[in-house]
């Protein structure tokens, strides 16, 4: 009786599971992120600045006289989950676009497919360079790794004066590799010195590193990570005593919740600041704050912005057809972004400015703007 | 050469918890001859012990008495853990008490997932972290911390194991249950002393770990679990005294290659060593070979 029983829930759970399938009064979009596990702060802010875009343009009716339906499914920052995570949303959901995957090792494994399906992609935070090239029918809404990673090494060099840097990096991850290269890059375009110093994804002691790195007497330290191994990396550097400034990127964002206290100081290139005076920004760090009960990190306010540059190519197109949408990518132009208006150029990248901000008393502070330039 | 003497000091750090951990292993198999493979996963929730005892009371508990209340607790969930899982298959083949250990590390941390959620907790600083200048040499008083409490607690089971009657009776059972029995002895209590001395170490361990790397998770016991167990088997599974060897080398190795070679060669070089030892001495440095009546 008891077999029976658990045989017909599992059965009825396969029938409800099936039976929430599409229906043609939405746009669906499909959300593709971390929302679980180590990494899941970055997740679940894409998910939240997503599913506020949607919630307050269906309040103001829609697009094509339909709502928006957001669609988040959990990658656990992990390609392959990232690819299930896909398929699902391709094959049950019938998704019109897709804002992600929120990691650019998620979206680059997410990609091909994609790209053979012809499915329109923005995604809100793949930064590393590959994710656009040879894909017309993938966008992103910030900013790539090499135009983040030399910035940095321009800030470092101009603002700091850094002639010497330490770069540690994760050899495990995309992003990271990417800044550092790029980092690098500029350093040797600068005839300034360097020396890398790479760990890995299971590391949880960086103690070896952090004293080698004492030992070099470098200017600064280049650590593009996000902010689990950042937090891990900067707790032990301070009871190291090692006393030099730290430079990241936006997977530093966030970092002020946790590790205030030791990250005190330092700087990272970002997206936003939470504290730019301008009234779209306000507006959204006010609404995001309401309905959340937590500020918004970069990562939130980008798929923010992606949903509504999304919803505008489509108002744009007047249609909810794949080639007719992405024609529409190519050519929006998007003002109100709140990380700063959004064009792309011929591969999908946005052009628009960076910001560095320092980290003080908990506080992001804008230390400096840097401009988009034409590369 | 001062570069060397602080990648000893890191390794010392390092060393003193996998040494640590490793003492719960080697404990446990020397009395039941089981690899207790869920050790790795009390060390975590010693840390989230900690972590409850720490920051969620409304009052500030002294770190020494957050210390001790999470060995404690460890403690109890050793015995628990024992109890449940392992007692009822003391006399069943070895493989069906391997197999329900790595059911119970695995039951462990998806139990952790669910009442504590995957996102790590970030453990804030509970002792002063400003380094100390000792001959020339900032060294982190955390580093101090460590290193100054595990081996004091290594000394107090070296005493508790050789000098006192429980000591005894545990070495008893460990050398011939059966006659240990005969003696007099209550082999279930000596077996649940093991467990409990094991599992607060290892929570001891769980705690430097999480004060040093900032994080508490689910899955943190997993990978200092398995080096801990390699050191024990490295000092020569059984022996206390070189579970505490084997400890410490490999924390030195590690920190050693990382610092002159790479970290990408780390686990290469600790897993391979452990295949390499049981290669050519099965039995590690200080353990006794002793013939397996077939």
């Amino acid at each position: 009786m008891k077999k029976l029983l658990l045989m017909m829930s599992v059965l009825l759970l396969s029938v409800t599971l099936t039976a929430c399938g599409s229906n043609d009064d939405t746009v669906r979009l499909g959300v593709i992120g971390p929302l679980t596990g180590q990494y899941s702060m970055y997740g679940l802010a894409v998910e939240n600045g997503a599913k506020l875009a949607a919630k307050e343009i269906n309040a103001a009716g829609g697009v094509l006289d339909k709502d928006i339906e957001i669609i988040a499914y959990d990658s656990k920052g992990d390609s392959t989950e990232g690819v299930n995570a896909y398929n699902r949303l391709r094959d049950q959901d019938e998704i019109h676009a897709l804002i992600g995957g929120t990691f650019s090792s998620v979206t680059l494994a997410v990609k091909d497919l994609a790209v053979q399906d012809n499915v329109p992609i923005l995604t809100p935070t793949a930064t590393n360079d590959t994710v656009t090239l040879d894909a017309p029918n993938v966008f992103r809404a910030c900013y790539s790794d090499s135009y983040q990673g030399s910035t940095a090494a321009i800030f470092a060099n101009d603002d700091l004066g850094v002639t010497n840097a330490a770069v540690m990096y994760n050899r495990d991850d995309a992003y990271s590799q990417g800044l550092a290269q790029a980092f690098m890059n500029e350093f040797d375009d600068r005839s300034l010195s360097y020396t890398a110093f790479e760990f890995g994804a299971q590391d949880d002691d960086y103690s070896a590193l952090l004293t080698n790195i004492k030992d070099g007497g470098y200017d600064a330290v280049f650590l593009p990570a996000y902010v689990a191994e950042v937090g891990a990396i900067l707790t032990q550097a301070d009871t190291l005593g090692l006393d030099v400034p730290f430079i990241g990127g936006d997977g530093w964002d966030g970092i002020e919740a946790d590790y205030a206290d030791v990250a005190d100081g330092f700087y990272f290139a970002n997206h936003y600041s939470k504290t730019d005076e301008t009234a779209n920004v306000q507006d959204f760090v006010t609404n995001y704050t309401e309905e959340y009960g937590e500020s918004p990190n970069a990562l939130a306010a980008l798929a923010y912005d992606a949903v509504y540059a999304m919803v505008e190519a489509i108002g744009d197109a007047d249609s909810l057809d794949a080639d007719d949408l992405i024609a529409a990518l190519s050519a929006l132009s998007y003002e109100d972004a709140v990380t700063g208006a959004i064009t792309f150029d011929e591969n999908g990248d946005p052009i628009k400015s960076i910001t560095i901000i320092q980290v003080v008393d908990g506080v992001h502070e804008v230390f400096a703007k840097v401009e988009a330039e034409d590369e | 050469m001062e570069l060397f003497i602080r990648q000893l000091i890191n390794g010392l750090n390092t060393g003193s918890i996998y040494a640590l951990v490793a003492i719960g292993y080697t404990m446990v198999y020397g009395i039941i001859k089981l690899i207790n493979f869920a050790h790795g996963e009390i060390m975590m929730f010693g840390a989230y012990f900690a972590f409850l005892f720490a920051f969620s009371l409304s009052f500030q508990l002294p770190f020494i008495l957050v210390i001790v209340l999470s060995m404690f607790f460890a403690a109890l969930l050793g015995i628990l853990i024992e109890r449940v899982a392992y007692k009822k298959l003391r006399k069943a083949p070895r493989i069906s008490a391997l197999i329900t250990a790595i059911g119970m590390s695995l039951f462990l941390q998806h139990l952790a997932q669910l009442i504590f959620g995957a996102t790590p907790y970030v453990m804030k600083q509970l002792v002063d972290t400003t380094p100390v200048t000792i001959f020339n040499f900032d060294i982190s008083r955390l580093t101090l911390l460590t290193i100054g409490l595990s081996i004091f607690f290594m000394i107090l089971l070296s005493l508790f194991v050789y000098k006192t009657k429980p000591g005894k009776a545990m070495r008893a059972v460990s050398q011939d249950k059966e006659a240990a029995v005969l003696m007099g002895i209550n082999v279930d209590n000596i077996i649940s002393l093991t467990f409990a001395i094991g599992s607060a170490l290892g929570a001891l361990g769980g705690i430097f770990y999480a004060m040093t790397y900032s994080q508490i998770y689910p899955t943190m016991g997993v990978l200092p679990g398995l080096k801990a167990f390699i050191a024990a088997v490295f000092g020569g599974i059984g022996s206390i005294g070189g579970a505490m060897i084997g400890g410490y080398l490999i924390g030195i190795i590690e920190t050693m290659t990382k610092a002159y070679i790479s970290s990408k060669w780390v686990d290469v070089i600790v897993f391979g060593l452990l295949i390499v030892i049981l290669l050519f001495k099965p039995s590690g440095i200080l353990g006794k070979n002793r013939k397996e009546k077939v």
